[in-house]
């Protein structure tokens, strides 16, 4: 138990390594038992997780269950983990949404070995991310983690996979490649990749004498770079309107497991590393350009509600959904940056964070919900035409309620978790960031129409003429077993915020409290 | 009772309908009987909650200063607490009363009214939501915790409304009043944010009972430079708000197709909850709009509004002929008085009208309701006569609806049960009905002294009246846009109760028809006493006769909800012109009803003969034309806009640039390529066949693609760095 609790975040972190050793050491022919034991380990992590969420003393400032091995002394970089409020939900998110992509990925029959395998190794990668505290190790995860998606999509996906995951991979190695060579310059720069040093007074790159300080006359000019750097690798992974096009075509072509994940976890990679880099590490660039954020921001929430208003296709709207909803991400980031620099502000841009890391938890539930409900009725109709169903709820009415649910909690019906952490960004922002508050009523406006749009093409209206005499099954048990979790979290999140508010608030002051 | 019983109570209170809710839709949604009673039990218990609180909290005399209340932390923010809890004050406690009583006798009526629908559990299982929404709204401590009831209504209101899901003019009418009043939620939202950053609390009692939090608010200037107070601001945001929920103008357009719900959800919309949350709200405000000043422009936009929409409803109700249509124009209209009494000050009267209308109008729905159940048996009744021995459907046409769609949808092209001209002389086959339904018509005209509506109707005018004398020139535009659109109430409810119970039947179905279950005329002759004598809590003192009969009972209403507020509303001196304005009003109104539609009932076949106001009337009939205006200027143009946005600008610009640069960079490649083949193949010779072979074949796989994009990728990233660096410099 000791060694457990003193080496918690490695072992989580790795554990799926071992799911995926296990699968790959079973034979291909046993379909079931990797799938089953496939699911029945991803309940280690994540009962894992929630030992560690119970663990967690919220009383306490900064980082908790840190470890720091001996990694890459060549260069100082150290195998350094530790959790605070903004990843801890993020870790349990990933552990939990985990089990339910893989149920909703029973249906899966080419490669079953391989597909599971994979999934565990994105599971490891992403954990990796989120724990990491140190610049180089995080980019290791980071890169990691493209792999499995692009084998999933490529491998698994729909009819358009090739581009989809030729789109993906490119999109988002482009943008690292910028990332990669701001961390490297930051590491020569404070002669050490740990995140905790570099927000330190002694650590901090771009004040004191160094090596990179020393080639500029003014150290701005660098930090614009490297911060541009950084801001571009996110806002790319968010995604932040205008590059959020590699989004609806890798989500849509993405297996239904996939999309689940990609939507509900890799996104947050984006969020999460304003919230754990950006801001911290830039604060006055960060608030300097903040404004320029919020403005696409706004552009991400309201054209990414149009864009979903304007789909036919399924799965492509909910793909949209999401640059409108992380779009409020987005928002809160740039309300935090504003205000990050202004010691007189800190509660607003505490809101302003726990509302924008609330707003990642809180997409992550909905949109793995939407994905794996489009998957179920893709399944059973072999289509995804919006115009081709109709009337669904009279032959499919378990599906019609979840779905109505489900779409309410996307929709940010209060009562459920996405009321509460839209309100608080907007709370949030409305300070510092007012008429963009004030547009982006637009977009939660369009929001209403498109589920609307959604809910009304598959389940209102008479019957579609193609279903009349081939009868869509209502959903199947595993896959409401999928989805009854996501439904349970969106209520008890929208009811009783607290659960999740209290550890987040936490990590919101500590960031402000780390600023210079 | 002790305080801390009671705060348990408050807690409880709406519990047991949103309970009822989870319960019928996760378990008992297959057994009918079960439902239902489940949901009426549930209301009703909830109901006697309420009124075990209601009656304790009226003998308080200290309940103003310090309501019954209580919170838990809901959002941490930073080093403080977001609460949200319950609370009791006046205004709520009177809400308490009115809302589970209305509430529960709709939920006996529909045992009655949907009793044949197939869907009979999920109806009741939304009602039920519904039902605990309107209750939670009213015990809320905060602006939040009201918000999160209030759409909680909204999303039910959209699924009752549509609850015909498979006809296109039922979903249509549920995403429309969606959509509609999410505008005016829109405004709310950033009221509510705009709100709590000034004061850092939403809760009810700390701002709007904190006079110095109500003065700071009233002296800070409003963001962006408005010119106005922050205090007007925040007002007129979160009257945005009522515009949409109470269906004011210009956001009234979803109301009249609410009725495309069954009636029972009209009755729960127009009266117990959904329009009645937003008034209920704006008078909980009233305090931040009386701070913000008398002449302030809050007040003025509230009051203009209120007018406009008094006046719209009024004149669009003359001209229809759907029985619900013309009750929902009526709700409207009546909403109008109250916001726009709310802007000329007058808290007690448009509180007063709010309550007192919610008895008859719901008592008017559900009238309406059981006059189109009693047609429609007529109809079936007719059509099963007609077709002897075929299989007629002998329930109603709902389960008919359900079951046989296509020829139910045609047949009701045919006939329309809700059309009044279909209607006449049901008061010897619907008596019950006829009484009730006759009594809340008189109760919407102000008919003086016996029914309540004339006691609250004339409290606005007394009020507009007396505003008007001292000068207040909105006060002289409400007082003639109410007087005005009271007459017209008076003449439509009376061509109304005309066309449907007097004269001869002008259909089979009218003359076939028959009196409704018990389950259904026992809630209507509850409301109809209310309707007739509820008028009594709130007579004015020096009013001849009531006033003294009533004694220290006069004004009750008055002194109760008064206690509440920080700046009192002066009682202001009797005086017999308004009121003799309202029984003009009614004599002119009912007179001309009487002229035009008592008198020489209209016959079968004849034409209405409101249709000779000739272009007047197209234009009232289709209600100023709103609905055509708002497609042609605000649906089709974003409609287009969502249609052509992800191909005009994400694959048309976006992906067009980020696909030249690919192509770009693969047109360096190429470059290389080229290099490749000429030089270092020249050399290759001397490295010998093998590698060359390799990295031929490598090329040729995909790998080779990989390695341009990479490239391509490193091109762009290494432009985009110098052209920072110039650019910072």
């Amino acid at each position: 138990m000791d060694f457990i609790k003193a080496n918690l975040l490695t072992i989580i972190t790795f554990t799926p390594l071992i799911g995926m050793a296990l699968v790959l050491l079973t034979p291909q022919q046993r379909t079931r038992l990797i799938q089953w034991g496939s699911i029945a380990f991803s309940l280690i992590p994540l009962g894992l997780a929630l030992f560690m969420w119970a663990g967690y003393d919220i009383t306490q400032a900064g980082f908790q269950f840190r470890q720091q091995a001996v990694w890459f002394p060549q260069v100082n970089a150290s195998y350094h983990v530790g959790v605070d409020g903004i990843s801890m939900p993020l870790i349990v998110l990933t552990t939990f949404l985990q089990p339910l992509a893989l149920l909703m990925s029973l249906r899966i029959e080419r490669g079953v070995k391989a597909f599971f395998a994979l999934f565990f190794l994105l599971e490891t990668a992403v954990l990796g991310c989120f724990v990491a505290l140190d610049l180089l190790l995080f980019f290791l995860f980071y890169e990691i983690s493209l792999v499995p998606m692009y084998f999933l999509i490529a491998q698994w996906g729909g009819q358009n996979r090739r581009y989809a995951s030729f789109k993906f991979i490119l999109y988002t190695m482009f943008a690292s490649l910028g990332m990669l060579l701001a961390i490297q310059v930051i590491g020569i720069a404070s002669g050490s990749f740990d995140l905790l040093y570099l927000f330190s007074d002694l650590g901090r790159p771009f004040t004191g004498n160094n090596t990179i300080n020393a080639l500029f006359e003014d150290a701005n000019t660098w930090k614009s770079v490297a911060f541009f750097a950084f801001t571009i690798a996110f806002a790319l992974k968010v995604p932040i309107w205008p590059l959020h096009t590699w989004l609806p075509d890798a989500h849509t072509e993405a297996p239904t497991g996939g999309s689940m994940i990609l939507a509900g976890i890799l996104l947050k990679l984006g969020g999460y590393g304003f919230l754990r880099m950006v801001i911290p590490l830039f604060p006055d660039a960060a608030a300097q350009f903040a404004p320029l954020l919020a403005l696409l921001a706004l552009l991400s929430i309201v054209l990414g509600a149009f864009a979903a208003w304007g789909q036919n296709d399924f799965k492509k709207l909910v793909a949209y959904s999401s640059v409108n909803h992380m779009g409020f991400v987005a928002m809160g980031v740039a309300a935090a940056a504003v205000m990050a620099a202004d010691a007189t502000r800190h509660t607003d841009a505490v809101i302003a964070a726990s509302g924008a890391t609330l707003q990642m938890v809180t997409h992550g539930l909905s949109s793995a919900a939407m994905f794996a409900l489009v998957g179920v009725v893709y399944e059973r109709a072999h289509t995804r035409d919006l115009t081709q169903f109709g009337g669904l709820w009279s032959i499919m009415p378990i599906y019609g309620a979840i779905l109505i649910f489900c779409s309410m909690g996307s929709l940010g019906l209060p009562g459920l978790s996405g009321f509460v952490s839209e309100f608080m960004v907007v709370r949030g922002a409305w300070p510092a960031l007012t008429p963009y508050v004030i547009l982006a009523m637009a977009g939660l406006l369009v929001t209403g129409i498109y589920i609307l749009k959604s809910l009304q093409k598959v389940l209102h209206g008479p019957l579609g003429e193609a279903w009349r005499h081939h009868p869509l099954p209502d959903i199947h048990w595993t896959e409401t077993l999928a989805v009854a979790p996501l439904m349970v979290m969106m209520l008890a999140l929208g009811v009783y915020p607290l659960l999740a508010l209290n550890v987040i608030n936490v990590g919101a002051l500590d960031i402000f409290r780390l600023l210079p | 009772m002790s305080r801390e019983l009671l705060q348990t109570l408050t807690w409880l209170a709406p519990l047991p309908p949103l309970l009822a809710f989870a319960i019928i839709a996760l378990f008992t949604h297959r057994h009918r009987q079960t439902s239902s009673t489940i949901a009426v039990g549930a209301m009703i218990t909830s109901a006697l909650l309420a009124f075990i609180v209601f009656f304790n909290v009226i003998g308080m005399p200290d309940l103003g200063k310090y309501p019954i209340r209580q919170s838990i932390p809901w959002i941490p923010t930073g080093e403080t607490f977001l609460r949200m809890g319950i609370a009791v004050d006046p205004l709520g406690a009177t809400f308490l009363f009115m809302v589970p009583l209305t509430c529960s006798l709709i939920f006996i009526y529909s045992t009655g009214y949907m009793a044949s629908d197939p869907l009979y559990s999920r109806f009741f299982a939304f009602l039920s939501l519904f039902g605990g929404s309107m209750m939670g709204l009213v015990v809320s401590d905060s602006l939040l915790a009201l918000f999160i009831f209030w759409e909680l209504m909204g999303f039910c209101s959209y699924s009752l409304i549509g609850f015909f899901y498979r006809k296109p003019s039922a979903y249509k009418a549920a995403v429309k009043a969606f959509m509609t009043t999410r505008v005016g939620d829109m405004l709310l939202l950033l009221g509510m944010v705009y709100l709590y950053s000034q004061t850092g609390t939403l809760n009810f009692f700390d701002i709007l009972h904190n006079e110095e939090a109500l003065r700071l608010l009233a002296e800070t200037p409003a963001v962006l430079g408005l010119g106005i107070s922050a205090a007007g601001m925040i007002g007129i945001l979160i009257f945005g708000g009522t515009v949409g929920k109470s269906a004011q103008f210009p956001l009234h357009v979803w109301l009249p197709d609410a009725m495309e719900g069954p009636t029972p959800v009209s009755a729960m919309i127009h009266a117990a909850t959904m329009v009645s949350a937003g008034v209920f709200m704006l008078l909980r405000f009233f305090p931040l709009f009386q701070f913000a000043g008398h002449d302030n422009v809050a007040f003025t936009i509230v009051g203009v509004i209120g007018a406009i929409t008094a006046l719209l409803g009024a004149t669009i109700a003359v001209a229809q002929y759907d029985i619900k249509r013309v009750l929902a124009f009526s709700t409207i209209s009546q909403l109008g008085f109250m916001v726009a009494a709310v802007g000329i000050g007058a808290y007690i009267a448009a509180g007063f009208h709010l309550l007192t209308h919610a008895f008859f109008k719901a008592l008017l729905f559900l009238g309406s309701g059981s006059v189109i159940h009693g047609v429609e048996h007529g109809h079936h009744h007719v059509a099963h006569q007609a077709s002897s021995g075929s299989s007629g459907s002998h329930g109603s046409a709902h389960a008919a609806h359900e079951e046989h769609e296509k020829p139910q949808e045609h047949a009701e092209h045919e006939f329309d049960p809700q059309d009044m001209r279909n209607m006449g002389g049901l008061r010897h086959r619907m008596p019950i009905t006829f009484w009730t339904f006759l009594i809340g018509g008189l109760a919407l005209m102000g008919f003086p002294f016996i029914t309540a509506g004339f006691w609250s109707k004339d409290e606005i005018f007394a009020d507009a009246f007396h505003a008007m004398n001292e000068g207040n020139p909105l006060a002289l535009i409400v007082f003639l846009v109410l007087v005005f659109s009271a007459t017209l109430t008076a003449f439509y409810t009376t061509r109304q109760i005309a066309l449907t119970f007097f004269g001869q039947p002008r259909s089979e179905a009218a003359k076939h028809a028959a009196e409704s279950a018990p389950s259904m005329t026992i809630p209507l002759i509850v409301l109809a006493v209310f309707a007739l004598f509820l008028g009594f809590i709130n007579v004015p003192k020096d009013f001849p006769v009531f006033g003294a009969v009533l004694g220290d009972g006069a004004y009750w209403l008055k002194n109760f909800l008064m206690s509440g507020l920080v700046e009192k509303e002066p009682t202001i001196p009797f005086n017999i012109i308004p009121v003799l304005f309202s029984l003009a009003v009614v004599a002119v109104g009912l007179g001309l009803g009487y002229v035009v539609y008592l008198r020489r009932p209209l016959q079968a076949g004849q034409t209405d003969p409101v249709e000779k106001l000739g272009g007047l009337f197209a234009f009232l009939h289709n209600r100023w034309y709103f609905d055509a205006l708002y497609r042609a200027i605000f649906i089709q143009p974003m409609q287009w806009a969502a249609d052509n946005y992800t191909r005009l600008v994400d694959k048309g610009v976006i992906d067009a640039v980020l696909e030249g640069g690919y192509r770009a960079g693969s047109v360096v490649a190429g470059w290389f390529k080229t290099f490749d083949r000429v030089v270092v193949t020249g050399i290759s010779d001397l490295i010998g066949n093998t590698i060359r072979d390799i990295g031929r074949e490598g090329r040729e796989l995909q790998s080779g693609q990989v390695q341009n994009y990479l490239l391509s990728g490193l091109i762009a990233a290494v432009v985009l760095i110098v052209f920072f660096l110039v650019f910072s410099r």
